[in-house]
């Protein structure tokens, strides 16, 4: 397979955006990101998004993104793999690229949660765990992530308060990053006294849903080396599967998929996780990224837990994580989010991070769907 | 509305009907048409006792659409005897009354109402198992 470079990104604010339509934001980020390959075309599109067609009644994303953004008739799909989607669609540029088949491509992952009310919102959200059998009983994605963190604390032992340091450190981060949802750093106080969205679950263990478009260029080296002055290579792109349902887990506590995910990536990079010096993981709830971490073989199992209380998952620890707020801070617009990831490791790549900006050479990006049944793993390196 | 598709899943949800893998024996529920521990796509038809423990529960308070009127709400993980897990409400019990191994066993009660016109929609909640002293 021919090596893959991203070339160019772009993203708008993460929020709330009152004056910009689903394709407006797509628009916005698409631009940027051509803008910074210096490129004015491209010869394939791959859109993730995940609520258009239940919160916007909007279908055919390729085509109408190519449309709106003037890219005129080019080849055009929407990805879909529920909060996974912008990974799907990276994921499926990077093959078009790796394959030959394609030798500029835009990644784009866009989603408009704030059309509808937030009840509507997340009984869509739930749509991807299994509808037949968990939604219909009235379960939450919230609920999915009290269940599982319960789970975690009856067997592993500790308290809600085990769970502060991921909140903590992403709002610290995300008061650094200017397109973050929110920017102001919370105490352990403040997370200690949250009211409950879905016991044990709090208003500061959800990562917030939002509006938001994330987008990059993808070409192979020849390319990159023209356009960039600091191409990223994707030294790994790996997805892995597993049952949808919680209830259908050998061991609901093991994220297979996440698990799966990472072997392959680490496998195709020639690499493992003392390698990594930065993971841009999904934590959609605080529980999910001590379960990532224990996963993807940063911590051994009932101990993801322990690095945050130990402080290394901060910008100074062994293995930061969330470094540009997360999904807790900078937000989840659930089909952007995959895209979000990997514009803020490039970021940290390149040397473009800011006040956050690591001394790093390899990244990981890691996007999950629902309560982790589809895992879209990403290795880049500046 | 969705009158086929409750129509289609009644027996599991007012019966809990599942099903044995005829090549394995090991149990499945929800039915399914291919064994998930073996891939075999034979099974027998089987009903399960509904009497097993709480593995895991949250108590939803910030309710989907569709669920709004019945907050809060406790959903839990409970580990059926045969094995497999169930997701559903749990119900006749506080919130706060509610434990990792609670011994509970399933009823039929209304899940929820799609409207005022809509279908009633009934199904397995799980209660509290009353041991007979």
């Amino acid at each position: 397979m021919i090596d893959v470079y991203i070339v160019g990104i772009g993203q708008t604010n993460a929020g709330e955006h009152w004056d910009r339509s689903l394709r407006d934001l797509g628009v916005d980020a698409m631009l940027a990101a051509l803008q910074d390959a210096g490129v004015g075309q491209v010869e394939t599109l791959y859109v993730g998004n995940m609520l258009a067609g239940e919160l916007v009644a909007q279908a055919q994303l390729g085509a109408l993104l190519a449309d709106w953004s003037g890219l005129g008739c080019i080849e055009a799909i929407r990805a879909e793999a529920a909060d996974a989607s912008g990974a799907a669609a990276l994921r499926m540029g990077y093959l078009a690229v790796a394959s030959g088949a394609s030798d500029l491509v835009l990644a784009c992952g866009v989603e408009k949660t704030t059309d509808a009310d937030s009840e509507s919102v997340d009984q869509a959200w739930s749509s991807g765990m299994d509808g037949e059998y968990e939604t219909s009983q009235g379960l939450s994605m919230p609920a999915v992530g009290g269940l599982l963190m319960r789970r975690y604390m009856h067997e592993h032992g500790v308290g809600r308060e085990a769970f502060a340091p991921f909140a903590v450190n992403a709002h610290a981060n995300g008061a650094n990053n200017p397109y973050a949802m929110f920017q102001r750093p919370i105490s352990i106080e403040a997370y200690a006294h949250s009211g409950m969205v879905a016991d044990p679950v709090g208003m500061f263990d959800v990562a917030p849903l939002c509006d938001g478009a994330a987008a990059v260029v993808l070409c192979a080296a020849d390319r990159a080396r023209e356009l960039a002055a600091k191409p990223v290579r994707v030294r790994a792109s790996a997805v892995a599967t597993d049952r949808v349902a919680l209830h259908s887990r050998t061991d609901p506590l093991s994220l297979q998929a996440a698990h799966l995910s990472a072997l392959k990536a680490y496998a195709q990079a020639g690499v493992g996780p003392h390698d990594i010096d930065l993971f841009e993981l999904h934590d959609s709830f605080s529980v999910m990224a001590a379960l990532s971490l224990e996963a993807c073989g940063f911590a051994e199992r009932g101990h993801g837990t322990d690095l945050g209380l130990d402080g290394e998952i901060g910008l100074q620890g062994r293995i930061p994580i969330s470094t540009m707020g997360g999904l807790k801070a900078r937000g989840h617009p659930l089909g952007a989010t995959g895209i979000y990831q990997v514009v803020e490791l490039a970021q940290q790549l390149r040397g473009e991070a800011g006040a956050n900006q690591l001394d790093c050479r390899l990244g990981m990006a890691q996007s999950l769907a629902g309560s982790g049944a589809t895992a879209i793993t990403h290795i880049l390196e500046a | 509305m969705n009158v086929p598709r409750y129509w289609r899943t009644e027996s599991a949800r007012y019966r809990l009907l599942g099903e044995t893998c005829r090549q394995c024996g090991k149990p499945i529920f929800p039915p399914r048409d291919v064994c998930p521990h073996c891939t075999e796509p034979q099974q027998e038809p089987r009903t399960f006792a509904g009497k097993g423990e709480v593995y895991s529960y949250s108590t939803v308070h910030q309710a989907p659409a569709g669920f709004t009127d019945y907050g809060p709400y406790t959903v839990a993980l409970v580990k059926l005897d045969e094995g497999p897990l169930v997701t559903a409400q749990l119900t006749d019990v506080e919130n706060e009354q509610v434990y990792v191994g609670m011994p509970v066993e399933m009823v039929t009660r209304k899940i929820k109402e799609e409207g005022a016109n809509g279908m009633i929609v009934y199904g397995y909640k799980f209660r509290p198992l009353i041991q007979q002293v």
